[in-house]
């Protein structure tokens, strides 16, 4: 019998799978396909203080091994998602989930972070600092690493839940900025967000996407994110949640050996809306055919020289 | 919705670029005329969502044109291959509101979903006037399989080889005789519809997918009634409810 516990800032999971934020909605589309009480968590729908339409569509473009979105943060706001969905989420799951929160000033973070704090159905606060699609915020504070610690100084004064700052791979060194909002109190490190890519059609001869540019997310995108999650894991010495493409149990080992403590799974879920629990039900044979015991000894086994 | 692996029946052109796919498998998921499917491809990361035309316990059968890498790939597939395939996605059409005389309007692959509808409709005793419009007669699809279920066909096409010269608007002002309307087509021809019509309606939209079943909110749109996802809460909205 394989052990597939792993714990993050205290939290313990059942299993390192967790649906990754804008790939799950707030859970219940999935919750009627399967128990979705099988995950380790989920990372709920990025929220924001106000509530967001988003971008003006179309907001997807398919690429090869993977797509293109920019969906834009579109969300109820944090008022309606505390009053409204979180009651809905606790119906169908009973774990505690990972709320991802959104901002396009600090004082919004640390507005929404201080109103989910009070949230006990909130195992985890998972600040993204990555949003590729909107403008004026999002990413902007993910791209430099006084930013990020800056960010992550207003979300920590406000809550005394675990906080793991979400990157952006858009940035030349990842592992500085994981650096600087480690030494700015982060409790752990998400990673990756969507890669800046884009489609021209050819028979219009514009961009396929409203916004013109959009987050590359999918299998294509599975070596980059390796990497990075690889070079942060080795440049601090928090939790690492790894993601990016990951889309087979073997990848979550492939994650969890480049350091990641647990894995998020994203655009995978959009193909195959059982992916998660194939995953979770695969894992502990790949486990014994790699000879694993125990999933939590194999963190950033890699790195071993 | 359903997760299931159909076999292909059959997969035949009806026009250069309209094929008719019959499939079997699980049906159980589909429960209205106007919802869709979503196939998996291989060597494609999207799935691709596609018009229920009608289905029964074992089969569902699906028209579909040829307008890009993907349904080309689908024109192709031989009898006997299995497809990976989400059922009962989407709305679908609300019959009870139909009335005695609806109108059923259908523009080139907007047709499809019309079929199912007619059919369901004439079950119930109403008697569906549907307009058909293509842009030329070689376009032409379906008609003789509404007049087989009993329903009167109308068609338009641009070039007037076919039926009435101009488009389904042209039909619907000279009827006036009509309870309520259900459509499916390009946009600007919805939009048409919904100017032209005399009654409420239903009209069924389309959008890029990116899942198909409501999880990613990559095909939102802002509605009288809030915000809806095309692929969950619609595709189907009604009239009063849509923002031009």
């Amino acid at each position: 019998m394989v052990n597939t516990k792993v714990t993050l800032s205290g939290l313990t999971l059942d299993n390192p799978i967790i649906p990754a934020s804008g790939t799950f909605g707030y859970g219940y589309e999935f919750a009627e396909l399967y128990d979705i009480n099988i995950l380790g968590s989920f990372s709920f729908k990025g929220t924001t203080k106000e509530p967001r339409f988003g971008n003006p569509t179309p907001r997807i473009a398919e690429c090869t091994a993977g797509l293109i979105n920019a969906v834009g943060l579109q969300n109820p706001g944090i008022e309606k998602v505390i009053a409204e969905e979180l009651p809905k989420m606790k119906q169908c799951f009973h774990k505690p989930v990972i709320a991802n929160i959104s901002g396009f000033s600090i004082e919004e973070y640390a507005y929404c972070c201080e109103k989910i704090d009070k949230e006990e159905q909130v195992g985890i606060i998972e600040v993204n600092v990555s949003c590729p699609n909107v403008h004026h915020g999002g990413m902007a504070f993910g791209t430099s690493p006084e930013a990020a610690a800056e960010v992550t100084r207003a979300v920590k004064a406000v809550t005394t839940k675990p906080v793991y700052m979400k990157l952006s791979p858009n940035v030349t060194d990842i592992a500085a900025v994981a650096k600087a909002c480690e030494e700015a109190g982060a409790d752990g490190i998400s990673l990756i967000n969507t890669i800046m890519g884009m489609r021209i059609d050819l028979k219009t001869k514009r961009p396929v996407v409203a916004n013109k540019m959009g987050g590359f997310s999918g299998s294509a995108i599975f070596p980059v994110a390796l990497r990075m999650v690889y070079e942060v894991s080795k440049a601090v010495n928090i939790p690492v949640i790894g993601m990016g493409g990951v889309s087979s149990a073997e990848d979550v080992l492939e994650m969890m050996l480049a350091g990641a403590t647990a894995v998020q799974i994203g655009a995978a879920n959009l193909v195959d809306p059982f992916i998660c629990k194939k995953i979770i039900e695969e894992l502990p044979d790949v486990m014994n055919r790699y000879n694993i015991e125990d999933l939590k000894t194999i963190i950033g086994g890699a790195h071993n020289e | 919705m359903n997760q299931s692996i159909f076999t292909i029946k059959s997969n035949q052109h009806l026009t250069d670029s309209v094929l008719k796919m019959v499939m079997a498998g699980d049906t159980s998921a589909i429960t209205t005329p106007g919802q869709f499917i979503n196939i998996k491809l291989d060597g494609f990361f999207l799935r691709r969502p596609i018009s229920v035309c009608d289905y029964d316990e074992k089969t569902v059968t699906i028209l579909y044109k040829v307008v890009g890498k993907g349904t080309h790939c689908l024109s192709t597939l031989p009898t006997g291959m299995p497809l990976d395939v989400l059922t009962g996605l989407g709305n679908g059409y609300d019959i009870e509101k139909s009335g005695q005389t609806p109108l059923l309007i259908g523009g080139g692959v907007g047709v499809p979903p019309m079929y199912r509808l007619a059919k369901d409709l004439i079950k119930q005793k109403k008697k569906p006037i549907v307009i058909l419009g293509f842009r030329t007669k070689k376009e032409e699809f379906y008609a003789n399989e509404f007049r087989e279920l009993g329903a009167v066909v109308h068609i338009a096409t641009e070039d007037g080889s076919l039926g009435t010269k101009g488009f389904v608007t042209d039909i619907i002002k000279s009827l006036s005789d009509y309870s309520y309307f259900y459509a499916c087509g390009p946009e600007a021809m919805l939009k048409a519809v919904s100017d032209t019509t005399i009654t409420s309606g239903q009209l069924s939209f389309e959008e890029r997918m990116g899942c198909g079943f409501g999880a990613c909110m990559g095909c939102s749109c802002k509605t009288k009634y809030g915000t809806k996802r095309i692929c969950k809460d619609g595709p189907v909205l009604e009239k009063e409810e849509i923002i031009w």
